[in-house]
């Protein structure tokens, strides 16, 4: 199979795009015949969000009320979860020194390596979350509003998570770490993330705390690329 | 098998020899260490190391476990910084080169930059367009069946051996052009004759100009043009 989808693509022209585009679909196949990393993200939060309506009763306003909160945080840990291996693996068998040896901007294949990590972990959320959220009670424009924040919120969480996952590259037991110095990173984004959804539970226009996320998402994208290959640069010497 | 071997060889010889005339071979490059002080920790490994290396020069670096001697090759690389020094490529610093000079440059180090998880194609594939080669599936086939891989072209690089995967991780060497190799232990876990092929063609690659810095624990002698040898020891 993969060797008709070779011959296609023979000869091809390398310019930055082709380059950065290649490491984005090696990533995606790299995941795609390792399912297990990808599918335990994404079974942590539906199994994790599924248990809340089935402790805490069946008071549908209670459920309403707490939703966006349980949703957010179940999404983000399982966001965290598997950002351990966002270099982890490209560190182990030395891929990481080729890309770091690669003629292309290092920044730009960071950002690669992130976005490559979000549509692994942080899309299918975004695509699974309103159907837990029917769970919960949701209405329709509170599942709208929950979807585009998460969409937007993952991407961000990958961005900054970035960071926590080159500073740690190549120490022992390194769950813990990164969540320590994430997490702390993490709060602008649930917090507006949230309460978006929150805004619109109580009538309220969610265009203020979702222009906030989207201003994160904005610095994040400017900045966490740089700090992670920095601090991968740091890792490898 | 053999003799596919030494067909192909012939034929590869002739591709790169057209790689040579319109290439990066041709110009003229030197890499040069300019009091290179590498320090590990509280130990220093080696101190104001000075050379020079020209187009057709093979520097072998010997010395003992823990001389410093893959800590000299990421120096040359780039991959780490030296405590004390610069290296210099064609009289300008490496760190101020950045990505100009990664171009220039083929690493292969003790791990072999290998994903378990996809093919031996698939592997170089990815290999070379991160220095932004263009990928020719025949070719890249063709060099791995000289490397006696053919029978396992399909199968994730789990499936083989060690001696195998360096070798999946050495076809570059066939593939890109870069006038400067830097190998950590190529030889390691190859067979005679993988070493034999190896041998010849970083012969013919420094005939025609290129520059290779390499650490080996075994005795090679080399038909090149210059071949210098440099010993750390503590």
């Amino acid at each position: 199979m993969s060797e008709n989808i070779f011959e296609a693509k023979a000869d091809i022209d390398l310019g930055t795009f082709s380059v950065l585009y290649r490491i984005l679909a090696r990533d995606i196949r790299v995941a795609l015949r390792r399912q297990s990393d990808v599918t335990s993200v994404f079974f942590f939060f539906i199994i994790a969000a599924s248990l809340f309506p089935l402790g805490s009763g069946s008071d549908p306003k209670l459920l309403n009320a707490m939703a966006p909160s349980v949703l957010w945080v179940t999404a983000l840990l399982s966001c965290m979860l598997s950002l351990s291996r966002m270099f982890a693996s490209d560190y182990i068998d030395g891929t990481l020194e080729q890309i770091m040896l690669s003629n292309q901007p290092i920044v730009l294949i960071v950002l690669m390596k992130v976005l490559s990590h979000w549509a692994l972990s942080g899309l299918p959320l975004v695509f699974v979350a309103p159907l837990i959220g029917l769970q919960f009670n949701l209405s329709g424009a509170q599942l709208q509003i929950l979807a585009l924040s998460l969409l937007m919120g993952t991407l961000a969480l990958s961005l900054i998570g970035s960071i926590g996952a080159a500073l740690t590259l190549g120490i022992r037991g390194t769950g813990v770490l990164i969540a320590i110095l994430v997490l702390p990173l993490y709060i602008p984004i649930l917090v507006f993330g949230a309460g978006a959804v929150n805004a619109v539970s109580i009538g309220m226009n969610p265009s203020g705390a979702l222009s906030l996320l989207g201003a994160v998402l904005a610095m994040a994208l400017l900045f966490a690329p740089l700090a992670s290959a920095a601090a991968l640069k740091i890792a490898l010497e | 098998m053999l003799r596919v071997g030494q067909n192909s060889m012939h034929m590869l010889g002739k591709n790169s020899m057209q790689i040579y005339e319109k290439g990066l071979l041709t110009s003229r490059n030197v890499l040069a260490a300019d009091n290179l002080t590498s320090v590990r920790g509280e130990r220093l490994l080696f101190e104001k190391l000075n050379f020079e290396l020209s187009n057709g020069t093979v520097l072998y670096l010997q010395g003992a476990n823990g001389t410093g001697k893959t800590t000299l090759l990421r120096a040359i690389c780039g991959l780490s910084k030296p405590y004390e020094g610069s290296v210099n490529w064609c009289g300008e610093n490496i760190n101020l080169l950045a990505e100009d000079y990664c171009k220039h440059v083929l690493y292969i180090g003790h791990l072999p930059g290998i994903k378990e998880d996809l093919t031996a194609l698939e592997n170089l594939q990815f290999s070379l367009a991160l220095s932004g080669t263009k990928f020719n599936f025949t070719r890249a086939t063709e060099v791995l069946k000289m490397l006696g891989l053919a029978k396992g072209l399909n199968l994730p690089t789990r499936m083989l051996s060690q001696g195998q995967k360096r070798r999946v991780a050495l076809a570059r060497l066939w593939l890109q052009d870069m006038p400067l190799w830097v190998l950590d232990e190529p030889f390691t876990a190859l067979d005679i004759n993988a070493t034999n092929l190896l041998k010849q063609k970083i012969e013919s690659f420094a005939n025609e100009g290129g520059i290779v810095v390499m650490t080996t624990h075994q005795e090679v002698t080399m038909n090149v043009p210059k071949f210098e040898q440099l010993r750390l020891d503590a």
